[in-house]
């Protein structure tokens, strides 16, 4: 049924009608997706819209009322409780977590470990990696992140920029079959945007299965295999790139794409209205 | 001021530190133990593990220590059930007493030191190792505990002081520790100045050591906060 999207390859994540309450307020309405091995998804859409919110019932930071997911194939179990449902093995979730790198919008390295501490952590006490063989593939990511020279580092002493690009290290160093970025940029200066984005490309060019949360339309546009445009916890509109950013069908995703970025502005400097 | 009976009394004195040392060491080592899951469990976000640890940090902190060595040298043995009991050889012994009294007063003002340690690591690295399927318990040992640790440390320093200084209780039951020693020398030569200069210089020297000694495991403990070193 899905053949036309995925060209036959196999599944890194699925879907299936997903919401998600806080207390009265519904975040999320009923979500299905898929994104097949190799997909970058860029997520999009004004605050509030429950675009983090989508990401975080992914990897369970936040645990759904309603709705199953699967990653790589695997369902993620669930047990229905009187106000929803909740993982029904504690251990499947960590499995699965262990699978799907994030990256989040404040980066949240740990501030007491170096680096390179910070990237093998997981291998090492997750995954069960050999130190040794942890250091040498967390050496070769922090190559490739360009922070190899800031290895012993804490993350104290480095910019946010750099941080995030070890935050991306430290994702990447779990082989994950899914990669969730949650607003990466967002909480960046200006001048420090650039250097993760570049990382995240080299990334997306890799084949690498990447959700991506972001306010950065024209890197959505350059990367993305797909762009799924979110309001009111709804899909409201996606597609590729090209069609959804030169063509949008829906009246709502051309309002946000003409006056999105602006309009953000004014909310933060209390210009608006 | 009788300088000599002060230079006479330093090698009894120095006795008597020596037990306070033992004292507050033991109860602070055991009390450490205790505090732990009392701090998990006043974080735990569950009432039936909560209640029980507030209450215990609430009576311990709540009433003077004083009447917890009271209670405990003297109140027990009220009961015949405890003379007759198998902890009666450890009960009957004030230098136990001792030891039992402070390490629960000291595990209570500890549980609410960590409960703060722990409260204060951010959530968001919390979330970041959750997120790479590291499991509660890994996180606990891992991120969370450590940078409590830290976080609770001069707070922490600061109790050890207190208890150093609460630890001259022992001497209402009996125990020659420094005040102990103070006191018993005083009833001998009636130079309570002389003597409780002496103690209370020994108690300051003290204090400074550990002091210091708490900077330094500070310093040594966080790296994150020297300058960076090359790889």
């Amino acid at each position: 049924m899905t053949t036309d999207r995925t060209g036959g390859r196999a599944l890194a994540l699925e879907m299936v009608g997903l919401k998600k309450s806080f207390g009265p307020v519904e975040v999320l309405r009923g979500i299905s997706m898929q994104a097949a091995e190799g997909d970058v998804i860029s997520i999009i859409g004004s605050s509030g819209s429950g675009k983090s919110t989508l990401l975080r019932c992914i990897n369970l930071l936040e645990i759904p009322n309603a709705g199953a997911v699967s990653i790589a194939g695997e369902l993620i179990r669930m047990t229905p409780t009187r106000h929803g449902q909740t993982p029904s093995d504690a251990r499947q979730v960590d499995r699965l977590r262990a699978r799907c790198g994030m990256v989040f919008q404040s980066f949240n390295l740990w501030t007491h470990m170096t680096v390179l501490e910070n990237v093998i952590e997981a291998p090492v006490h997750v995954l069960k990696l050999p130190r040794a063989e942890a250091i040498e593939r967390a050496d070769a990511l922090l190559r490739r992140v360009g922070l190899y020279d800031r290895r012993n580092y804490y993350p104290g002493h480095l910019s946010g920029g750099q941080q995030q690009r070890a935050a991306i290290a430290r994702a990447l160093a779990m082989e994950p079959a899914l990669l969730l970025f949650d607003e990466p940029t967002s909480a960046l200066d200006p001048e420090l945007v650039g250097e993760v984005l570049q990382v995240m490309r080299g990334i997306a060019e890799e084949g690498r299965t990447m959700l991506i949360v972001t306010h950065e339309m024209a890197f959505a546009r350059d990367v993305s295999s797909r762009v799924i445009f979110l309001h009111e916890g709804l899909i409201e509109e996606e597609g590729p790139p090209a069609q959804l950013f030169e063509a949008p069908r829906s009246e709502r995703c051309r309002q946000f794409l003409a006056g999105g970025p602006k309009k953000r502005i004014d909310a933060v400097t209390g210009l608006g209205a | 001021m009788n300088v000599e009976v002060m230079a006479n009394s330093v090698p009894k004195l120095l006795d008597g530190l020596a037990l306070t040392i033992e004292l507050v060491a033991l109860a602070l080592a055991i009390g450490i133990v205790i505090a732990i899951p009392i701090a998990l469990a006043r974080v735990s976000g569950r009432a039936w593990l909560n209640g029980p640890a507030f209450a215990y940090v609430f009576f311990f902190r709540g009433t003077p220590l004083l009447v917890q060595i009271f209670l405990i040298y003297y109140g027990l043995s009220q009961f015949e059930t405890i003379r007759e009991g198998p902890l009666w050889p450890i009960l009957r012994e004030p230098y136990w007493c001792a030891i039992i009294a402070f390490t629960l007063n000291t595990a209570a003002y500890t549980a609410e030191i960590f409960r703060g340690g722990i409260e204060g690591v951010p959530h968001g690295e919390i979330e970041a190792a959750r997120a790479l399927g590291m499991s509660r318990v890994l996180v606990l040992r891992r991120i969370i505990l450590p940078r409590a640790f830290r976080l609770a440390l001069p707070a922490y320093g600061n109790e050890i002081i207190i208890l150093l200084k609460a630890s001259a209780l022992a001497s209402t039951i009996t125990l020659l520790d420094l005040t102990g020693v103070a006191r018993t020398i005083i009833a001998r030569t009636y130079m309570p100045i002389e003597l409780f200069a002496m103690a209370g210089a020994i108690y300051l020297v003290v204090t400074f050591a550990i002091t210091r000694a708490i900077k330094a495991l500070e310093h040594w403990l966080s790296p994150q906060t020297r300058p960076p070193r090359p790889a």
